[in-house]
């Protein structure tokens, strides 16, 4: 393998978690709903994934606990913004404190745990082909999951009709219960996908990426996730772009202080999260104020009778 | 059956003060039923969370110990938060003052110190967490970047530079290679209320904050201004105010008064810098603001009770080995109810038979 095949795998296994986050956040978004709680599902996927795998020992469990407890904290959320039409900053940001504290508490008894990360699925004969074959065709399941998440969520939201009609809540939700759609259900349907995607997420970070659970070991992921569909203008491709560019800066940080740059390494380390301001400043510059998302977005919304 | 949302036309006051009570009693049932899942006797664990700290002397000067920066912050936010500015990032400014006040500390350290040394580290940090708040306000003011996001990136970038101070440049030479300055000269700490207690002026100094502050938001032209581009934005823009004015006001604020209380953290209750010397109070500030339902006054009493879940969370992991991490869940627990009680102030809640609509 040479050293550009292992730093573009190395790229994807970075940029996997970001993108199936920010492609759930997007959803959600797109309905009109701002949850902020990203990094709270994904840190609750996260510890339910290990607690799960290790206790059973079937890593398939473990990821199905990790997307369920996101979707239980998801509800919670809809219970908040869409039952009781609560603010959804702060709802949001109550869900990031709760998710990072049940995580503690699930994960408590399983820390210094180690186990076998999930292997990498070979696709038969196309893994073989030089170069291509170890990077697009020899990934673990996740990576599949994300190419197909992003195929499957811009085909949902640009080709079909209920794509249209969700849309449609998040642009104009008064317009859409007017002809007769039912804004809160769609909007809960939306907030679901986005908690099972934020718990994927979660579990690809303590089943894959580090096989074994720390508190806090989402490191602000769901935070860039938010981040990463403001600069992708709430289009699926180029959430993906912007996943990868974040991901490949965390692995360009992660090799400069491998090679011995003489930067002190927590000023690399900070760098992902400096970047993620100055990308929000140059997208609005290029924006120039325009373009600011679904136009109901964060706006809570009672049906009349 | 149907749950549906009504519209108030006024709310009623008693509501305003019953709301974020009937919060506080959500939260404890639930904290009784989560002592109960984890294998605890929960009106024991309930006792052991909420009535010990208040129980002597000791704890209820570390409830007040603890509720002074939370209270600073919170108030602070409030501002933010009534103007619909949504500063996140006061975990940040907090550490920010705590390094630029401890920077005069350390490096007076030996040297001349005077009386005039805690003045310049209080205006210090004040000024460093203004300043450091001001940038996801400008960038919002300016370019219209979401200050949300920006102000959180920033906490990450401050605890990095904290950290990388105590371990390099500020590192206590005498410290056994530990990641910690030097402890401050008594010169360079704050005066305490009592001998041999943990009290310092830092309290004082927060009431009178929050009763300038309330008397900021209810009787002068500022504090209108900040409620009305909060509550009316249109007509706020009618009014001839600004709104990107007050966006930088009260980030500057804010920040300014979260500088303050990690200058205050670091100068008088920890005497040093050190990379965890912040228990989240810049997040649980945010709990603290809607707590107290975005009121200076409100603040006060709401860092009151979440000091205590602290402090008995604390207690709760030595007596009943409790992780830690329950305090959080609680706390997180508390905003839920808060915005969910809050709701009935707006909304209010009517069952519908179906059919009869």
């Amino acid at each position: 393998m040479t050293l550009l095949e292992a730093i573009i795998l190395t790229v994807i296994t970075a940029s996997t978690p970001l993108l199936i986050a920010a492609i759930g956040e997007l959803v959600v978004e797109r309905a009109g709903v701002l949850n902020l709680g990203v990094e709270g599902m994904m840190i609750i996927g996260a510890a339910a994934g290990i607690a799960t795998a290790i206790t059973t020992g079937s890593s398939a469990l473990g990821v199905a606990a990790a997307v369920l407890a996101g979707m239980l904290l998801a509800l919670l959320f809809a219970a908040l913004v869409l039952g009781l039409a609560a603010n959804q900053v702060a709802s949001g940001l109550a869900l990031a404190i709760l998710g990072l504290g049940l995580s503690g508490v699930i994960g408590a008894p399983f820390v210094g745990v180690q186990r076998e990360g999930i292997g990498r699925i070979e696709v038969p004969l196309l893994a073989d082909l030089p170069f291509l074959g170890p990077i697009l065709f020899a990934q673990d399941p996740f990576v599949y999951a994300s190419f197909l998440l992003v195929v499957g969520v811009w085909w949902f939201l640009a080709r079909t009709r209920a794509g249209l009609v969700l849309r449609a809540c998040g642009e104009n939700h008064a317009a859409a219960h007017a002809l007769g759609h039912p804004v809160l259900r769609i909007r809960l349907l939306a907030i679901l996908f986005g908690g099972a995607c934020a718990g994927l997420a979660g579990a690809y970070m303590s089943l894959v990426y580090t096989p074994f659970w720390t508190s806090g070991m989402t490191g602000g992921r769901g935070w860039i996730a938010l981040a990463i569909v403001v600069f992708a203008s709430w289009l699926p491709w180029r959430a993906a772009a912007g996943a990868y560019l974040f991901g490949g800066l965390t692995i360009l940080q992660l090799h400069a202080q491998g090679a011995g740059v003489p930067i002190p390494s927590q000023f690399m380390s900070a760098l992902p999260y400096l970047l993620t301001v100055v990308v929000l400043v140059l997208i609005m510059r290029a924006r120039r104020g325009g373009a600011a998302g679904p136009a109901c977005l964060g706006i809570p919304f009672v049906p009349d009778r | 059956m149907r749950l549906l949302l009504e519209q108030r036309a006024e709310t009623p006051t008693a509501l305003l003060i019953a709301s974020p009570l009937m919060a506080v009693v959500l939260t404890v049932l639930a904290a009784g039923v989560m002592f109960a899942a984890l294998g605890q006797d929960p009106l024991h664990a309930l006792a052991v969370y909420f009535l010990d700290p208040l129980s002597d002397s000791w704890g209820l000067q570390e409830v007040a110990v603890k509720a002074t920066p939370l209270v600073l912050i919170a108030a602070g936010l409030a501002l933010c938060y009534r103007a619909k500015v949504w500063n996140i990032g006061a975990e940040g400014q907090f550490l920010a003052g705590a390094m630029a006040g401890g920077w005069l500390a350390i490096a007076t350290h030996g040297g001349t110190q005077g009386p005039w040394l805690l003045p310049a580290m209080m205006l210090l940090g004040a000024l460093a967490g203004a300043a450091y708040a001001l940038i996801p306000g400008l960038l919002r003011a300016r370019f219209g970047a979401n200050e949300i996001l920006t102000s959180l990136m920033l906490v990450y970038v401050a605890e990095l530079l904290l950290d990388w101070l105590v371990r390099g440049p500020w590192r206590d030479p005498a410290g056994f290679n530990m990641p910690q300055t030097v402890v401050f000269s008594p010169s360079a700490t704050l005066p305490l209320l009592a001998e041999g207690g943990r009290l310092h002026i830092g309290t004082p100094i927060t009431l009178a904050v929050v009763a300038a502050l309330a008397l900021l938001l209810r009787r002068t032209l500022k504090g209108f201004e900040i409620r009305l581009v909060g509550e009316a934005p249109r007509a706020a823009r009618f009014a001839g105010f600004s709104e990107q004015a007050v966006v930088l006001s009260v980030f500057a604020l804010s920040g300014a008064l979260a500088g303050l209380a990690g200058l205050m953290e670091a100068a008088g209750t920890v005497r040093q810098l050190q990379p965890g010397m912040s228990p989240g109070y810049g997040f649980t500030a945010i709990i603290v603001a809607f707590l107290g339902r975005l009121n200076p006054i409100g603040c006060l009493m709401a860092g009151v009770f979440i000091a205590i879940t602290f402090i008995g969370g604390e207690n709760a992991q030595i007596m009943l080995r409790l992780p830690l991490d329950a305090t959080r869940v609680l706390q997180g627990l508390l905003l839920f109810f808060v915005l969910a009680c809050d709701s009935l102030l707006l909304y209010r809640l009517r069952l519908l038979r179906e059919g009869r609509a």
